[in-house]
């Protein structure tokens, strides 16, 4: 496909002798939201995990740009720079003010000169709503304007496409909106992402794709958010989303 | 207790002082760079060097210094290698300081939540980098106790360098109460100049830790 971002083939993960994820297979395209959803323990965080290569993978590779990712790999280090990723907890820091936590990876890494590091991220802090906050700690916000710093620290590598792992699942619910929200607004803006969010009425809004994993495999794929939240087809996404409902 | 006594041994004790104080201080130095390499070695996992580490710290830590010093001092020119006695008392005390320093730092670096190397990692920093630019600092003041409890156990330690002649302050002390027998101002001396020893480094400690601070974890 002409403008696949990401294509992972037969992705096979397993940790003592336990299988996590298995034959799990997955194209993204340029611009496109993906949202993955299911219970705990389904193995979505690990998912993202390996994309970027935190965890070893048993069998299958994982291609972004038609290059593999793989954790051993001499290039590693490029390819994770391609890949933004933002954590549950909050992954700041703490020992770096907001505006260094976001220029630190663009001056060491990429070594672009300070000054236009530094541009860059106060016009992405502006447009989080958090430039007054550039030259406060991390300790000094809260989860909602850390998790909003880490969104902007990894979209300041220019990343092919953004991870955003359970963002808001430490938070405060009133939190949860002003993170959200970015992310929406970076949907508007053509950013390719994965989603991984018990966030259900988000993920119906954002989502170009659901996929729907339990017990390490993909169960349920829909193109059709607002169907797949409506009316699931397999039995066990049905049974899900229900755990959703209260009435 | 007789001043003039005292007064007529100030300035060997003095001299003593700034002996100990150098020895000390280039014990503490070593330390320092052992310990940074011994950390370094087992962040990046380079094989057979993790082996030696392991080693030297468990030896080192599980030997006193008095028979370390035995070792240097004694019986390192039966094979030919020979060393003055104040490069001996530096270098066991740096030996010994480094053991000393790689558990310290070793023990820092457990408090640092997993996120924090995997965010780094994430952002395309090689290994390397995420330890010096995120891992280290947040490391360093998290040690910043056990360090400084270190250097004030590297400095008192000097005390048993008087077993291999160095001229320090407890073997000033013995000296003189040998030779004139006037115990109580030899010893009052003794605690007195420890104490100006050590007591600025405890306030520096002190500084240090407030300052350093801001590295904690804030959620």
């Amino acid at each position: 496909m002409e403008n696949e971002v990401l294509r992972i083939e037969h992705l096979h993960k397993e940790f003592e002798g336990n299988v996590i994820l298995k034959d799990l297979n997955l194209t993204v395209r340029r611009g496109e939201v993906i949202v993955v959803i299911g219970p705990s323990g389904c193995g979505k965080s690990t998912f993202l995990r390996c994309i970027n290569a935190l965890e070893d993978i048993q069998g299958g590779q994982i291609l972004l740009d038609g290059h593999p990712v793989r954790r051993d790999a001499k290039d590693v280090t490029q390819m994770r720079q391609k890949i933004g990723m933002v954590f549950q907890s909050y992954d700041l820091f703490p020992h770096k003010t907001i505006l260094h936590n976001i220029t630190l990876a663009p001056e060491k890494v990429q070594k672009r000169p300070r000054a236009e590091a530094e541009k860059e991220a106060m016009e992405l802090l502006e447009r989080v709503g958090l430039a007054d906050r550039a030259g406060d700690y991390p300790r000094q916000l809260s989860g909602g304007q850390k998790q909003r710093v880490a969104i902007v620290r990894a979209l300041c590598m220019h990343p092919e496409i953004l991870l955003l792992d359970e963002i808001t699942a430490a938070l405060d619910p009133e939190m949860v909106h002003e993170v959200l929200e970015v992310v929406v607004s970076l949907a508007r803006l053509g950013s390719t992402m994965l989603i991984v969010t018990h966030e259900m009425a988000f993920a119906r809004a954002i989502a170009d794709r659901v996929l729907f994993l339990d017990g390490g495999e993909i169960v349920e794929e829909s193109s059709d958010p607002k169907a797949f939240f409506t009316k699931p087809q397999t039995p066990r996404a049905q049974a899900f989303l229900k755990t959703f409902d209260y009435e | 207790m007789d001043m003039s006594v005292i007064n007529s041994y100030i300035p060997l004790y003095r001299d003593a002082l700034l002996l100990t104080l150098r020895i000390g201080w280039q014990g503490v130095f070593w330390a320092f760079i052992i310990g940074l390499g011994c950390t370094l070695i087992r962040q990046l996992r380079i094989p057979v060097l993790r082996g030696v580490v392991t080693v030297y710290v468990e030896l080192l830590r599980n030997t006193p210094l008095l028979v370390q010093l035995f070792f240097l001092y004694f019986a390192l020119p039966k094979i030919g290698i020979r060393i003055s006695a104040e490069v001996c008392g530096s270098l066991g005390l740096g030996l010994l300081g480094g053991a000393y320093m790689a558990e310290t730092f070793r023990s820092g670096l457990d408090n640092i939540a997993p996120v924090q190397e995997e965010s780094a990692l994430s952002l395309g920093m090689s290994r390397y980098q995420t330890l010096r630019y995120v891992i280290f600092p947040q490391a360093a003041s998290a040690s910043m106790a056990g360090i400084l409890a270190n250097v004030i156990f590297l400095l008192k330690e000097t005390s048993v360098f008087s077993v291999i002649s160095l001229m320090d302050l407890m073997f000033t002390a013995k000296d003189l109460i040998g030779m004139y027998a006037k115990t109580i101002e030899c010893l009052t001396l003794l605690v007195m100049f420890y104490l100006i020893m050590l007591l600025p480094v405890s306030l520096l400690g002190t500084v240090l830790e407030r300052r350093l601070r801001f590295a904690e974890f804030g959620n």
